[in-house]
């Protein structure tokens, strides 16, 4: 099967008013959460291009984690309700991949929820181990996968070797 | 001095590249004053063996078309690569995986499944899984290897230029043979099409208006389309704003929608993503019970934003978690 | 030297800050700056203890001088903290500010978690995917755009009164928006202030005097804010104003008409004294309301309601002819450069803890009520009576109503236990009735607050530790009978305790204002957790909120005495005063921008920008962005279909190469 020592990898993408800051509160309280998430800083959740999302899940990420601020109150008024729109769609697009329901995540996130991130952060990674890593990249067999593609580097395939 | 070699070369594919070479109509008697066509299955009866027998890169050009899918398929790719000096990926399939890619939504044992055992029209008689070797007559017959997934030609072997369309049209095609054999051919790995979108040359770009807003999507058989405006501002999904031009948009002036057969432009790196990423930033609902019905006017959102470049994602195919379900 | 060089050679000096033991004490400082130092274009990665002090800075500048440094990175805290802090300092060194990157392994990596190896091989992902990304920066200038001297203050309470009086004695022109018909707030109903015990009125109204007669405030009671369009230093805000029904510049507040209306006794629950007076439909809503102008309550006036009315106020009025029933709400839009909001506070809901018998006993009271009643100019003329005239012999106070509560609300209001023995004190002196207070702690931080707190205890007010379970009127003695009975455990003597008293004040904690979330929308702010509007930072920026313009003061920040409002009054007004003389703001260069020869025209992008910075442009039939109107969100560069638009500082290639770090190490 798959290395035991392996844990779940989570690219999370917040944005920075609200899910970014929280985040920040999360650290300033002291709250302890699982280290399996790094967190990718963007001004609002509305910046989320799909294709960031899909180039973290071929690049070797578990899971993909989006934060924003709730609906109504985007720093820039509607930023996230696109957000929303896209993520939406995307799922429905990724189960057609074949990709398992829990490894992309929207959230909801204000600045004072610091506590919030800790929950979804430490539930996300529970809930992709039983899933085992994604290995995107092995997933289709001896021919899957070539160098060229342009969302993998060769140092991506060195790690993955 | 001799003239330069060409071959055109089909690989997964409908034949209707070949047919756009044919589309030349008497420009292609200018085309073979400049070039002499050594290899095309279709039209001429040269052999592999006569490629063989080539030195190495002493064919010019190579338009090779349609998707690597097959053993056979990679094995020509890797001849016709080492025999030319110019390896066009002529076509959607080959340069971007094509409708033969969405064959990557399944596994191959999937496909095989369908089709000889469990296909409505055939008999309980007919069902025999081919082999890969047999006998017959006393002769060994080989049947290539169909392989797990569908490749666009770049993700088997270097190719130097690109040449988009389903298929591409006889003026691309023509230009595109005229730059590579003129003093200054384009760099390598050039897409022989223009960088912009469709829209740039839409004839109804004007009718496009500047707030436009989703509250449902249709689907063409759904509606009678209006012959003048634009059919995104119809509520249909039309893929021109993701697609490059150059097509002279050839579907639009058949009243249909862009389907996205030549692919991104080269700052995007997903065609299908961006559609996504478009499409749903302009639906007007605001929650979610509205998003959904929006949504769901689009009822395969893989198939109509992956229809030709599903290879080239960048997920490139499906994983089998959701797999062994038989493909509809 | 400004090396802009995506092609050139990249020199890459990397730093990771110990912060102290804060990272150190977790991460691997050392191993995070030999692993990152074999990446390719890092030419220099140093540990050390404090980056953001003057020696950490120097360490930055001086190697950007001795090594050709083009590209830096910091790896220490957040940069909501120290982005700028470090930006300075490589322009102070010589580079461009935007060829830096922060990562942010304390607030992310080592605060938040305990696995030393897990830390350190977090921070060296996130390391890498900052050097892999700081490669594709370009050079880049903040925009200056200029800024609008005039200030809005919301609010015309203590908080409001100050900010507003602060910035116009600076030469600056202020509108003083209150919803109320007079500014004042909730100190104008205080009759004494802890711990001087100073006459609240005495030092109120001369600052409401100057509100009024200052020629740098416009004041607009019965008004509020309804709508505020764009951004710092060129704010828009529309203010509704509500009509009176009197003229404000013809009403001299002689209140003749009020005598006069046809009402001849106040018949609705009075306001400003809490419902424990009557007033009439036509009325001012005290005393010394500033503006000194009557006003007429619509719903309960004979003229409004019926048609038929004698109209005496208006015969009241013959030589003035304020009265205008014809008064229209009035939409009024403002261009101000800066917005503070001072909306404060509103009182817990006593009846919330029904045990406390509020609303069913008639001599339960609420604190402020209290302050009513020990008002001379309140409604029993400062005698402290029971309903029915009485006056009581005992009285007891309950501290913690609505605070300190996890049924409730669980903050600390912060001034009950000062104003409850303020009004303990006052009704000793108003009556000889026997005082008790019940408490969990007593509060009493401010200067000379202790001191008053020794007082009380020296004036015989007795002090019971421990939360009231039940007030009740069920005697089971003789001594109880007619009496409100408090059980509550002491719990420094440890038993349960039935103390009978006359009148029971209820000490209701502070609560933000009912609607706190639709102003906060309003003026895009967040509020915290409890519903207080939340600041930028709790130490450091107290006044200021994430958005750059707006400011908060006094109580609906959090709970805080009339010293603390009046502080953090002075400091947002010195913040927008300090924006304000600079002249301009700086602008992030975070915008989207359009590569014209890549776009085609397909105006998927246009509506989606909701401060309109993107147009069409009909000659060119391509999409335009106004870079002075866009804010940065990138929602429209994700959307771009052709990958057309781009933003700078988020590049899409920069976000992939981030993506890409993180993931090439375990």
């Amino acid at each position: 099967m798959h290395d035991p020592n392996w844990e779940p990898r989570i690219v999370a993408f917040f944005c920075n008013w609200c899910t970014y800051t929280a985040a920040d509160l999360a650290g300033v309280s002291r709250l302890k959460y699982a280290p399996n998430v790094r967190i990718v800083r963007l001004m609002c959740s509305g910046r989320v291009d799909p294709q960031f999302i899909l180039a973290a899940l071929a690049g070797g990420a578990d899971g993909v984690l989006i934060g924003g601020c709730h609906i109504g109150d985007c720093h820039y008024a509607e930023g996230n309700l696109k957000t929303l729109r896209r993520f939406r769609l995307l799922k429905r697009l990724l189960a057609g991949f074949g990709l398992e329901e829990p490894r992309v995540r929207l959230e909801w996130i204000s600045a004072a929820e610091g506590d919030k991130v800790r929950c979804v952060i430490n539930e996300m990674v529970e809930q992709l181990r039983p899933l085992g890593p994604l290995a995107w990249g092995q997933r289709h067999g001896a021919q899957g996968w070539q160098a060229a593609s342009a969302a993998i580097t060769p140092e991506a395939e060195a790690a993955h070797a | 001095m001799p003239k330069p070699k060409v071959a055109i070369y089909w690989c997964a594919s409908c034949g209707g590249c070949e047919e756009a070479v044919v589309d030349l109509a008497e420009d292609i008697l200018g085309i073979l004053d400049a070039v002499d066509i050594v290899f095309w299955p279709v039209a001429m009866d040269f052999k592999k063996s006569d490629v063989a027998a080539l030195p190495d890169q002493a064919l010019f050009a190579t338009l090779l078309n349609g998707a690597i899918r097959t053993s056979d398929q990679e094995e020509m790719a890797r001849l016709l690569r080492r025999k030319s000096r110019h390896l066009v990926a002529y076509g959607a399939c080959a340069s971007l995986g094509g409708v033969p890619g969405l064959a990557n939504q399944f596994s191959r044992e999937q496909l095989l499944r369908f089709a000889y055992d469990e296909a409505p029209t055939l008999g309980a008689d007919r069902k025999t899984r081919p082999a890969l070797e047999t006998r017959h007559n006393g002769h060994p017959l080989v049947l290539p290897e169909l392989d797990e997934t569908v490749r666009s030609l770049d993700q088997v072997v270097e190719v130097d230029y690109y040449l988009p369309g389903c298929p591409p049209t006889p003026k691309l095609t023509q230009a595109a043979l005229l730059a590579l054999l003129s003093d200054n051919p384009p760099p390598r790995g050039s897409v022989l099409a223009p960088d912009i979108a469709l829209c740039d040359e839409c004839p109804r770009k004007a009718s496009k208006p500047q707030d436009l807003s989703f509250s449902e999507f249709k689907r063409p058989h759904q509606m009678m389309i209006d012959a003048e405006k634009c059919l995104l501002a119809q509520g249909l999904v039309c893929c021109g704003p993701a697609t490059r031009g150059g097509c002279g948009a050839q579907c639009i002036g058949g009243n249909m929608p862009c389907t996205g057969c030549f692919g991104p432009t080269s700052r995007v790196r997903d065609q299908g993503a961006k559609i996504l990423s478009s499409l749903c930033a302009n639906v007007a609902a605001k929650d979610e019970t509205a998003i959904q019905r929006t949504l769901d006017g689009i009822p395969d959102p893989l198939g109509t934003f992956y229809r030709y470049a599903l290879p080239r994602s960048i997920l490139r195919r499906s994983g089998y978690a959701a797999a062994e379900t038989t493909p509809k | 030297m400004n090396t802009n060089s995506r092609n050139g050679d990249i020199r890459i000096g990397f730093y990771i800050c110990h912060c102290g033991r804060n990272i150190a004490g977790v991460v691997d400082c050392a191993a995070v700056a030999g692993e990152i130092a074999k990446l390719p274009g890092v030419v220099v990665s140093r540990d050390y203890k404090y980056m953001c002090s003057e020696p950490g800075q120097e360490l930055i500048q001086d190697d950007i001088r001795e090594r050709a440094l083009n590209r830096v990175v910091v790896a220490s805290c957040s940069p909501l903290l120290h982005e700028h802090t470090f930006r300075n300092a490589i322009e102070a060194g010589g580079l461009n500010r935007f060829f830096f990157q922060m990562v942010n392994i304390r607030e992310h990596d080592s605060w938040v978690h305990t696995d030393g190896p897990a830390a350190t091989a977090k921070a060296i992902a996130l390391a890498r995917a900052a050097v892999r990304r700081v490669r594709l920066h370009c050079a880049l200038e903040t925009v200056r755009a200029p800024i609008h001297p005039d200030v809005l203050v919301v609010g015309g309470g203590i908080t409001g009164i100050h900010a507003a009086l602060t910035l116009a004695n600076g030469g600056k022109k202020v509108f003083l928006v209150e919803r109320e018909p007079s500014i004042g707030g909730h100190m104008a109903k205080f009759d004494k202030t802890f711990p001087t015990l100073d006459c609240a009125a005495c030092i109120l109204t001369p600052k409401m005097s100057a509100v009024r007669a200052h020629e740098n405030i416009r004041l607009w009671t019965n008004s509020e804010v309804v709508k505020v369009e764009g951004y710092v230093g060129n704010y828009t805000v529309t203010v509704r104003r509500r009509p009176r029904y009197v003229n404000e510049e013809l009403c001299v507040g002689c209140q003749e008409c009020i005598e006069a209306c046809v009402f001849k006794e106040g018949k609705f629950p009075d306001e400003f004294n809490v419902g424990l007076s009557k007033r009439k439909p036509i009325y001012i809503p005290f005393p010394q309301a500033v503006p000194q102008v009557v006003l007429i309550d619509r719903e309960r006036c004979l003229h409004f309601k019926t048609g038929k009315c004698k109209r005496t106020c208006v015969e009241a009025c013959a030589d003035r002819h304020a009265i205008d029933f014809t008064q229209k709400e009035e939409l009024v839009e403002i261009k101000v450069g800066n917005i503070i909001v001072a909306t404060g506070f509103k009182l817990f809901d006593a009846g919330r803890i029904p045990q406390y018998g509020y609303g069913r006993y008639p001599n339960v009271v609420t604190s402020i009520e209290l302050e009513r009643l020990v008002t001379s100019s309140g409604p029993t003329g400062g005698d402290v009576l029971l309903r029915d005239g009485r006056s009581p012999k005992s009285v007891a106070f309950i501290l913690c109503v609505g605070s300190r509560d996890f049924r409730t609300n669980r903050w600390c209001s912060r001034t009950c236990c000062m104003h409850s023995m303020k009004l303990a004190q006052l009704v000793r002196e108003h009556t000889d009735a026997e005082v008790t207070v019940f408490y969990l702690d007593i509060r009493a931080p401010g200067k000379g607050c202790e001191e008053f707190y020794d007082k009380s205890l020296k004036e015989g007010i007795r002090f019971v530790r421990g939360r009231v379970a039940e007030v009740t009127d069920w005697a089971l003695r003789e001594e109880e009978e007619g009496k409100l009975v408090i059980r509550a455990e002491d719990t420094l003597a440890g038993v349960v305790r039935r103390i009978p008293v006359d009148m029971i004040v209820l000490a209701v904690g502070m609560e933000p204002q009912a609607d706190a979330q639709d102003v906060r929308r309003l003026f895009n702010m967040s509020c915290g957790t409890e519903g207080w509007f939340l600041e930028k930072h709790p130490k450091l920026a107290p006044v200021s909120t994430f958005t750059d313009g707006v400011f908060i003061a006094g109580c609906c920040q959090g709970p805080k005495d009339i010293p603390d409002s009046i502080a953090q009054a002075g400091a947002a007004a010195a913040e927008a005063m300090a924006l304000i003389d600079r002249g301009f703001i700086e602008q992030e260069p975070n915008t989207a921008y359009i590569a014209e020869a890549e776009c085609s025209g397909c105006k998927s992008c246009i509506p989606l920008c909701p401060y309109k910075a993107i147009g069409f442009d009909e000659p060119t039939r391509k999409a335009r962005i106004n870079a002075a109107l866009c804010k940065g969100c990138g929602t429209c560069v994700a959307a771009c279909p052709s990958g057309s638009i781009r933003q700078h500082l988020f590049e899409d290639d920069e976000i992939f190469s981030e993506i890409e770090g993180v993931l090439t190490h375990a």
